[in-house]
């Protein structure tokens, strides 16, 4: 009958080994949970408490679907296969073990066909586990992608996994190689390894020995690497669930938290760490150091001082120096803005979220950013250009310094009157946003929009001089309270009208009065792409014209990875006739054209080159497209830009989709 | 040291400018009123110097439509006291300014008074020299830079050309900034908010307004250009052919 | 009474300054106009040379160390104790940094009306200024005995500089002059390390519109092409995007190129002052109300980020042939 036997091959003459064994495992567990205690305390000693227990079961699910299944770490191929074969074998090799003690201990399970199955399935696992390791062997040390940093922390981590398998499979092929059971296939692959020992003609009582070498060696490993987890690069396999744990189930991925305050409800300001909240600290632990988010970051891309992995990183070294000199608070001299995040890092972000789409343990890079900005704001440290706009935009509630009244100007151009929104009543208040009203080169496509609007017969007005910047971009800089500002501005002239559904040109307003405004049930806020897409469905926009295009869709950040329209535009590009061939980088993994973040208003951020140049690059290496379709007024006007000084204008136009559109009407 | 500042409104030259129907005054429907440029500046340099040297910085400012925000602004940005003088400035000029402030100033008893070196509407000369004289202090104007030294500053004065002429000046004294020696510094809406709840402006009212020393208006107008440039429009491959032609006719390029 | 119109010249290092021809030539208008004399009045210390070049009727000249150089403490002083005494129908100071220190205390002091900015007088004699950054014209006068004015230059220039008047002369011996309460410690001159943009021929000018420093590029690259140089206007050099020698304007150079093109600058009267002795004024500005259009040869409100680049490709093209 086939079953497992306790501790076979260990001589009694040490003591009972189950004794030996489980101090040297209680000891390793201690230690690791005392390490790892000293480093969790410090998230709450250092950073703002704020771990919450409610929604305990979204929560587990969370850290169970991204914790354990992992299932951002598949989102990329090689990496993926590659992470889940090691993550998953351990965790069957955990498992299993656990089988193994409960068998010891409290009821014997592993007998008979159980047995078998957990010898099949940890064998199994033991070419999972190579497979994998041999996958991370061949990307860390060969192929040597430019995310990866190849330090001694990760080879270590490495070798003592392989090590711990590696003699795991070893003391059980010279374990088959004395016992040599009927039921020896059932662990295909320790038989395999024994037929060596076997053919190799030693002793039995020299295979013992050797397994008893071997088994001592693998139980040393396992405590080592238990008891440095903590310590080590293995630590995100605990802090990587618990980050996912504490992470808000409810809240959108991308979502900008309120300003913390203190208990004088005065607000608090990240000038420091003891600023950053606790989530915000774990959240620099539970970093892996994949350095998806450094691959996909635009800023970093373009040669700017932004690394979204550094930044991270700096955190956790800070918070690690910051512990090494006095336990309980901040600095060692080192300031957090400034030393260890230089200012130019803080400002060159985009605010694109590519960095939150990528992270397997769901980093959030963009909220930390702007938290820090929100202290800069405070303190007055931007560059001048920046300061003008928000100036502006405080003053004329727009970005450009004109005046509120010339908002509506390009109006008078119309071929049709547009409609009063705040006198008429309409169906639809078209929200037309700052760039698309006063930069002279884009009121061409809002009167275009303007005109299809028209031929559809859609029941539209506009708010004219009562609209306001939506203030998306002005969060994201850090103006907190000129967000509000202009916030409870354009919320009073939506008040006034008595439309229900806002449609809106421009993805950055969309952004923000859908998921910021709190508009809650009183108006339906869609993109003009959600509503002709829905028109095209229900047969009342039909285009005349095929027209036959070679295309490409860049899909705008605050549209798509923020907001997950995707395929409404898809589908309007194709019903207007176009062959419709995506960039490499669409859909969720779009590169930012870099106006975002107040990008579009700094001019010191030094880079090498823009990522629009980028973008526009990666566009004209696709054969035979002719347009660039965007959705997105920024868009155009960095777009358009990249087109002239990459010297791409014979090649590729820039079109918005609305132009597509009207053509085809 | 005690600093004051005096902060005037002025309108917005974002802003269409028209002129009333009685053909000598401007028409405020839709004007916008902003800080003055120059008095922003000293503002800065007020508070620069209290930064620099300690002290304390008091900012008058006559009453205005949107002089409270401006007001609770410089509170934000260091000033630890607001003024508003309370009256009818509506056909003020800057004689008549300065004469109202004067008997405030006297109650504070400044070191220094800072205001800006000029305002776009200006008619009877600016507001520094108008106070200077009231007080029978010395003035100096276009200044872009201050060091204070025992009881007297030193002062950076521009002249044509990029000159600078260092000044040493006895305290107390008016001057009138050109610009601060940084510009002018950014405070976040809700610190400014903040400060709404947390400070007061003091209101002080003004006496009659002596409008003596500015001359009579007789009419107001728009300039009619004696000539205007030859627009030359089209795309900008257009514009740039033509420009070309002229730079040949005038003998830039050959 | 006599309608006298009083002038007050200034000078700078030994020589009449720019401002003093706009106040003779416009004095001299008024004084036809009224029929009276122009009298200038000239404070300083040895400088009688500047007699020849002043052609008024008659010059007061105050001569004393402390007068030496522009000292507001002092000329306050003295001019007080010389109008009181002279009465004058009319003084015109220039709108600068030596009339305006003056000009309004002592219309306060000696109690008399002051109109500033003035850029010219109608037929009539009445004051015409401009404000709101030279969108606003007001026209007005006075009838008080004494009348201060101030004026920017623009308008009214010396056809020729003189070198040969023989004014009358009066010398003025001040009564009293506290003790002063300015100094001059010291005279700075600019970097003369930098290029002269007052004796260019070809100046490219950037203003407000020019948006960042990194567009400034823009315009070397016109000013490479034409083989010209870079100025600006007062909020770029406030920036620090430009050194204070390539200032363009009130407080800083006055220019007389053969070409000034001006990219992105609005055109207020600080700085159109310095460029009307310009040959050829070329604008570029997206607000077709910008006040340069009106001194302007040439404009287009084509935005200059669509512009420039082409032009300046034109520009090499046509250098290659």
């Amino acid at each position: 009958m086939p079953e497992r036997v306790d501790f076979w091959g260990i001589p009694e003459s040490w003591g009972a080994p189950a004794l030996f064994v489980y101090s040297i495992m209680f000891l390793s567990a201690a230690i690791l949970i005392l390490r790892f205690y000293l480093r969790a305390r410090i998230w709450v000693k250092i950073g703002r408490n704020d771990f919450k227990f409610n929604k305990l079961f979204s929560r587990s699910v969370n850290a169970i679907k991204y914790g354990i299944i992992q299932i951002k770490v598949l989102s990329q191929r090689y990496p993926g296969v590659m992470h889940i074969t090691i993550a998953w074998s351990f965790l069957v090799f955990f498992i299993g073990t656990g089988l193994a003690t409960i068998d010891s201990h409290f009821y014997k399970i592993l007998v008979g066909t159980p047995y078998l199955i957990h010898k099949l399935v940890m064998d199994i696992f033991i070419i999972v586990f190579f497979f994998g390791a041999g996958l991370a062997v061949y990307r860390r040390y060969f192929q040597k992608p430019e995310r990866l940093t190849l330090s001694t922390g990760f080879s270590l981590s490495l070798i003592l996994l392989i090590l711990i398998v590696f003699g795991g499979l070893v003391t059980e092929s010279l374990r088959l190689a004395v016992e040599k059971p009927a039921w020896a296939w059932w662990s295909p692959v320790g038989w395999i390894l024994a037929q060596l020992w076997i053919a190799l003609g030693a002793s039995n009582s020299a295979l013992i020995n050797w397994h008893l070498a071997i088994w001592s060696f693998h139980l040393l490993i396992v405590a080592i690497t238990i008891s440095t987890l903590p310590v080590g690069t293995l630590l995100h396999i605990l802090t990587g669930p618990i980050h996912i744990f504490f992470t808000d189930p409810d809240k959108k991925p991308g979502a900008l938290s309120p300003i913390p305050e203190n208990s004088s409800n005065e607000p608090i300001y990240t000038s420091s760490l003891n600023n950053l909240s606790s989530i915000q600290l774990l959240s620099a632990d539970a970093c892996t150091e994949c350095g998806r988010c450094q691959d996909v970051c635009p800023a970093y891309a373009a040669g700017s001082q932004l690394n979204p992995k550094k930044l991270i990183l700096n955190i956790r070294d800070a918070i690690f120096s910051a512990n090494k000199v006095d336990g309980k608070s901040l600095s060692d001299h080192r300031a957090l803005i400034g030393d260890w995040i230089p200012e130019q890092m803080l400002w060159a972000c985009t605010s694109c979220m590519a960095c939150i789409q990528e992270c397997p343990v769901l980093v959030n890079h963009v909220g930390a950013i702007v938290d820090m900005r929100r202290y800069l704001v405070i303190e007055g440290k931007m560059e001048t250009e920046l300061q003008n706009t928000l100036e502006n935009f405080g003053r004329y509630g727009n970005s450009f310094g004109q005046s509120d009244r010339m908002r509506a100007r390009w109006s008078q151009n119309a071929s049709q009157k547009i409609k009063d929104a705040r006198r008429d009543p309409v169906e639809y208040l078209w929200f037309v946003g700052d760039y698309a009203s006063y930069n002279p080169t884009l009121t061409e496509i809002t009167l275009k929009t303007a005109e299809v609007f028209a031929s559809l017969g859609l029941d539209f007005g506009i708010l004219f001089d009562s609209e306001r910047n939506s203030g998306n971009d002005v969060r994201r800089i850090g103006e907190e309270g000129l967000f509000e500002m202009l916030k409870e501005k354009n919320i009073l002239s939506l008040s006034k009208t008595t439309c229900k559904k806002i449609i809106t040109t421009d993805p950055h307003t969309y952004n923000t009065f859908k998921n910021e405004y709190s508009l809650g049930n009183k108006f339906q806020v869609m993109h003009y792409t959600e509503l002709l897409d829905q028109l095209i469905s229900i047969g009342k926009l039909k285009f005349s014209k095929k027209l036959n295009l070679k295309v490409t869709y860049h899909d705008p950040c605050y549209l798509g990875r923020y907001n997950h329209v995707y395929s409404a535009p898809r589908r309007i590009i194709q019903a207007t006739g176009c062959e419709l061939v995506e960039m490499p980088r669409h859909a969720e993994r779009a590169f930012c054209c870099g106006a975002g973040g107040g990008q579009i208003w700094m001019s010191t951020i030094i880079m090498n080159e823009r990522p629009s140049e980028i973008r526009i690059r990666e566009a004209s290496s696709l054969d035979g497209v002719s347009e660039f379709i965007v959705a997105c007024p920024k868009d155009i006007t960095m777009f358009r830009d990249a087109v002239k000084t990459t010297g791409f204008e014979d090649k590729i136009q820039v079109k918005d989709l609305i132009e597509l559109v009207q053509e085809a009407i | 040291m005690k600093i004051a500042v005096i902060l005037k409104l002025v309108p917005d030259l974002v802003e269409e400018l028209s002129i009333n129907p009685d053909g000598s005054s401007l028409d405020t429907t839709w004007m916008r009123m902003i800080i003055n440029e120059f008095d922003d500046h000293a503002l800065e340099q007020a508070i620069l110097l209290k930064e620099k040297y300690s002290g304390s910085v008091t900012v008058i400012s006559p009453e205005f439509d949107g002089v409270d925000d401006v007001l609770f602004t410089a509170s934000a940005k260091g000033a630890d006291q607001i003024i508003k003088m309370t009256g009818d400035f509506s056909n003020s000029n800057n004689h008549a300014l300065a004469k109202a402030i004067t008997p405030f100033i006297k109650e504070i008893q400044p070191d220094l008074i800072l205001t800006g070196v000029q305002a776009n509407n200006d008619l009877d000369g600016s507001l520094g020299p108008c106070l200077a004289a009231c007080l029978e202090m010395p003035f100096a104007g276009y200044i872009s830079g201050i060091n204070v030294e025992d009881k007297s500053i030193l002062v950076r004065k521009e002249y044509p050309g990029g000159v600078i002429s260092e000044l040493s000046i006895f305290l107390p004294c008016v001057i009138g900034i050109q610009a601060a020696e940084t510009p002018p510094r950014y405070v976040a809406v809700s610190k400014v908010r903040q400060v709404m709840k947390t400070s007061k402006i003091d209101e002080k009212p003004i006496s009659e307004m002596d409008q003596n020393g500015g001359v009579k208006v007789i009419r107001m107008f728009q300039p009619e250009a004696s000539s205007h440039a030859e627009m030359i429009n089209g795309t900008p491959e257009e514009v740039a052919e033509r420009l070309i032609t002229v730079f040949n006719q005038i003998g830039i390029i050959k | 009474m006599s309608q006298d119109i009083y002038v007050l010249v200034e000078h700078f290092q030994g020589r009449l300054s720019e401002i003093s021809s706009t106040l003779l030539a416009a004095g001299r208008q008024l004084a036809e106009i009224h029929n009276s004399s122009l009298i200038a009045i000239l404070l300083g210390s040895n400088s009688q040379n500047l007699f020849k070049e002043i052609p008024a009727d008659k010059v007061i000249y105050a001569d004393n160390p402390l007068l030496n150089e522009f000292n507001q403490d002092a000329y306050q002083q003295v001019l007080s104790e010389i109008i009181k005494l002279k009465l004058p129908f009319l003084l015109l100071f220039g709108n600068t940094t030596i009339g305006s220190d003056l000009a309004g205390f002592l219309s306060v002091k000696l109690n008399m009306d002051l109109a500033s900015s003035c850029s010219h007088f109608t037929i009539e004699g009445n004051i015409v200024s401009q404000i709101c950054g030279g969108k606003i014209m007001v026209e007005s006068n006075s009838t008080a005995t004494t009348t201060l004015i101030t004026m920017v230059p623009g308008r009214y220039k010396l056809q020729t500089l003189k070198t040969d008047c023989s004014p009358e002369v009066e010398i003025f011996t001040p009564t009293n002059i506290n003790e002063l309460r300015i100094k001059t410690i010291k005279i700075l001159e600019p970097e003369s390390s930098d290029v002269d943009i007052s004796k260019e021929p070809i100046l490219i000018s950037i203003g407000r519109g020019i948006q960042t420093k990194e567009n400034i590029e823009l315009a070397d690259n016109l000013a490479k092409a034409l083989g010209g140089v870079v100025c600006a206007s007062r909020p770029v050099i406030d920036q620090g995007w430009l050194p204070t020698s390539r200032l363009v304007g009130k407080s800083g150079k006055h220019v007389k190129p053969k070409l000034y093109f001006a990219i992105g600058i609005s055109g207020a009267p600080e700085h159109v002052e310095a460029i009307t002795n310009s040959e050829t004024i070329i604008a570029i500005n997206t607000d077709p109300k910008a006040p340069i259009f009106d001194i302007a040869n040439y404009g287009t409100e084509i935005d200059l980020f669509d512009l420039i680049d082409i032009l300046v490709e034109k520009v090499e093209g046509i250098k290659t042939k």
